[in-house]
């Protein structure tokens, strides 16, 4: 008998189950957030150095280029947030299960999606 | 035949823990800056510049930052050795963030002490 089942390693193909895709989102919203570290210090330093560079430092986050950056490192950070929490829990062998495990990572999208959006529109 | 590749005894449990026990802290400070920043946004620059004049608002946050750095190491370690296969480079790449990582807080601790 020949096995006809799809065996290709073709990134574009492969469908990831949902906690795969959390997963991998963990991974890349982390380097994300890693290489925007020194512009985010960047702004915390303008923010607190002095009048003159708070002026500067809201200028620049009300730059809508800045600021759809600052709203994709929201995201970035709150994903990382959510989906840490997830594996915090499942270290503790909570929510290990299939189900529960399906779960857990439509709701870590969810989730992070919503904040998002709720701190965007409140931080602004 | 199986090659065992040596590492240091608890290496991997050492950063794998370290990890953890940064997620927490900068869990508990993000819920901490989030409470502040509902309860009382700072709107203008002399009251957010009060908030950080606090000597512990201070040192929450740069143990926050400093958790961010050791973490970063621990993920950005791992992202290169699944993906930098070549010894050299993988070796390089760790020092460049390493010492970007070891940068960044001594730039965190200007920022912070100076207010």
């Amino acid at each position: 008998m020949t096995k006809t089942r799809p065996k290709h390693l073709d990134l574009t193909k492969i469908r990831l189950p949902l906690p795969a895709l959390v997963s991998i989102l963990h991974r890349i919203s982390g380097f994300g957030l890693f290489l925007f570290l020194p512009f985010l210090l960047y702004l915390l330093h303008s923010s607190l150095a002095s009048p003159d560079s708070y002026v500067r430092y809201r200028a620049a986050i009300d730059n809508p280029f800045v600021m759809l950056i600052l709203l994709g490192l929201l995201w970035a950070y709150l994903h990382h947030f959510c989906a840490g929490i997830r594996f915090l829990l499942l270290d503790v062998h909570l929510g290990t299960d299939l189900q529960a495990a399906r779960h857990s990572s439509r709701l870590v999208l969810a989730v992070s999606l919503v904040l998002t959006l709720i701190l965007g529109v409140f931080l602004w | 035949m199986v090659k065992r590749v040596i590492v240091g005894a608890h290496y991997g449990l050492r950063g794998w823990l370290l990890q953890r026990m940064t997620a927490v802290v900068m869990a508990v400070y993000t819920l901490l800056m989030l409470a502040i920043l509902l309860v009382s946004p700072p709107r203008h620059y002399l009251a957010w510049k009060t908030l950080f004049a606090n000597q512990a608002m201070k040192l929450a946050t740069f143990l926050f930052l400093v958790s961010i750095f050791a973490h970063a190491w621990v993920g950005m370690r791992d992202i290169l050795m699944d993906y930098i296969k070549p010894m050299g480079w993988r070796l390089a790449l760790q020092a460049v963030v390493g010492l970007a990582l070891v940068a960044y807080a001594g730039w965190a601790l200007q920022i912070l002490w100076s207010v």
